[in-house]
């Protein structure tokens, strides 16, 4: 069984026209359905898995983005509905808009299209859906070694729109290496000349998850 | 006779999941069905909990952790007692005691929504603990015990003494498993005005956990339902079946036909349909004995 058979979407319009919110909602309707393969618009972060973003962002609902993402459980995908949400579409110049999901949040799958196809749409999710299961593995292996792919503390900055600094907002999240990097750092200058060097650091990394 | 009930008991706790898991795939299926949509597979509510069960799982309040599990034991107990042959009253009382964990599962986590749906949920115990009291006090006048190993060995069937506590029961079921004019405390429904009610702070296998309680609670439930049927006959049986079917069928066509109500409306009718079935019932039962 793989938990890829019921992903739960959260939908977040961030200063979409609205075009391709409709058509996510239409992935809900009898023509397409997409209770077939499982999924839920849940309206709720903590029960989501995947979620679906419309819109270029602006500076005030950033941080709102951002919120989302750290409240969905691990593991989690994101995905990108619409040119808006790829790279900004034909806001992209305006003074407001910060220029696409991936500004605020790692976006695993971009789906372009203005307004998006509930097909396409149906397509990213499912391709978001294989993500998510290879993230999981990943989650669980990197547990097992001692340190979650996820960092929190890091995560947890900006919540507010007036500390909201976009030169920050990318940085704040690290990429994958970079957190093998620091948790393997970490697990060095932690680790004593026990037979066992990774205990230390195992429990620091449980801790952070908690 | 010890040993039976052991076995009982063990069936129970190692079947109903399976039971209430299907039924609330069927329920699901055939909520789609009557929207015109394909829906999901039948196994699907299994897929979800073991996704739930491989997230990570965000706690708000270290207590919500013991409050969630004691609703899953509570509930269990419940049905383990009631399907083992044990005291009616004791099922009812042990049943409001997990709904009371519950309750304050989602008090503890501090969040507005969650504290809403808490609040909802104990509106919703005011409007059905009523009639499962009655029950058990029916079951009572027609067979004269409150113990479920006497009861299944009745002549007749007490449905044909006390049908007003069945329509009683049957209605307060639509509160029961969360259906739609009552589904105020957790909404089952994407994008309502509290989120997910009860259940919007718990997640992963929190989450997972109290899903495996609804669907124990699902076949005790439907246990009752099934009580007013069985007869010292085993033919009974096949009619205790039929009947949980139709009420089954009846509350996810229920559920799709209407709206929300607010908390007044079903306050009203819930104790209004209580007392004209129920209550005359229990009088009539009263002048002829």
């Amino acid at each position: 069984m793989k938990i890829s058979k019921s992903p739960w979407v959260l939908h977040y319009d961030g200063s979409s026209c609205n075009g391709c919110d409709i058509e996510v909602l239409a992935t809900m309707t009898p023509l397409y359905d997409v209770e077939r393969f499982g999924i839920i618009n849940t309206g709720n972060p903590k029960h989501a898995d995947v979620l679906l973003l419309t819109g270029g962002i602006n500076a005030q609902t950033a941080p709102v983005v951002r919120q989302l993402y750290n409240m969905m459980p691990d593991p989690k995908v994101v995905v990108a509905c619409g040119i808006c949400a790829c790279d900004g579409g034909i806001f992209k110049e305006c003074y407001n808009i910060l220029g696409g999901a991936d500004k605020v949040v790692p976006v695993d799958v971009y789906v372009p299209g203005c307004a998006v196809r509930p097909e396409a749409l149906i397509q990213g999710v499912v391709k978001a859906v294989g993500i998510l299961e290879e993230k999981r593995k990943k989650l669980k292996e990197s547990m097992k070694a001692g340190y979650c792919t996820v960092d929190y503390s890091k995560m947890a900055v900006h919540m507010t729109a007036d500390d909201y600094d976009p030169s920050t907002q990318y940085d704040a999240i690290l990429t994958e290496e970079a957190l093998r990097e620091q948790a393997e750092e970490k697990m060095k200058s932690t680790a004593k000349p026990a037979p066992k060097p990774a205990a230390p650091a195992d429990n620091s990394g449980k801790g952070d998850n908690a | 006779m010890t040993v039976s009930i052991i076995i009982k008991a063990l069936l129970y706790v190692l079947l109903a999941p399976f039971v209430g898991g299907l039924l609330s795939g069927i329920d699901r299926v055939f909520s789609a069905r009557m929207q015109g949509r394909q829906g999901p597979p039948v196994f699907q509510p299994f897929y979800d909990v073991y996704k739930l069960l491989n997230k990570q799982t965000t706690v708000v309040n270290g207590i919500q952790v013991l409050f969630v599990t004691a609703y899953l034991i509570f509930t269990v107990f419940t049905g383990a007692l009631f399907f083992a042959g044990g005291d009616m009253l004791l099922v009812f009382f042990a049943l409001s005691m997990s709904e009371v964990m519950m309750v304050l599962a989602a008090f503890s986590t501090n969040g507005p929504y969650s504290i809403m749906g808490a609040q909802r949920e104990l509106l919703q115990m005011m409007c059905y603990e009523p009639m499962t009291l009655l029950v058990a006090i029916g079951f009572y006048y027609a067979n004269g015990s409150f113990m479920v190993n006497d009861l299944i060995h009745a002549s007749v069937p007490a449905i044909v003494q006390i049908p007003g506590f069945f329509i009683g029961f049957v209605f307060i079921l639509i509160i029961k498993l969360r259906k739609s004019p009552f589904d105020l405390s957790t909404s089952h429904h994407m994008h309502q005005e509290m989120v997910k009610g009860l259940t919007t702070d718990l997640s992963g296998g929190n989450l997972a956990r109290v899903e495996i309680a609804e669907w124990y609670d699902t076949v005790l439930m439907m246990g009752i339902v099934g009580m007013f049927f069985i007869t010292n006959n085993p033919i009974s049986i096949l009619w205790a079946v039929i009947a949980c079917s139709v009420v089954f069928f009846l509350e996810t066509l229920i559920d799709n036909l209407f709206p929300r109500v607010k908390y007044i409306t079903m306050l009203k009718v819930t104790w209004a349909v209580i007392l004209v079935f129920a209550g005359t019932n229990l009088l009539i039962l009263n002048v002829l004995k």
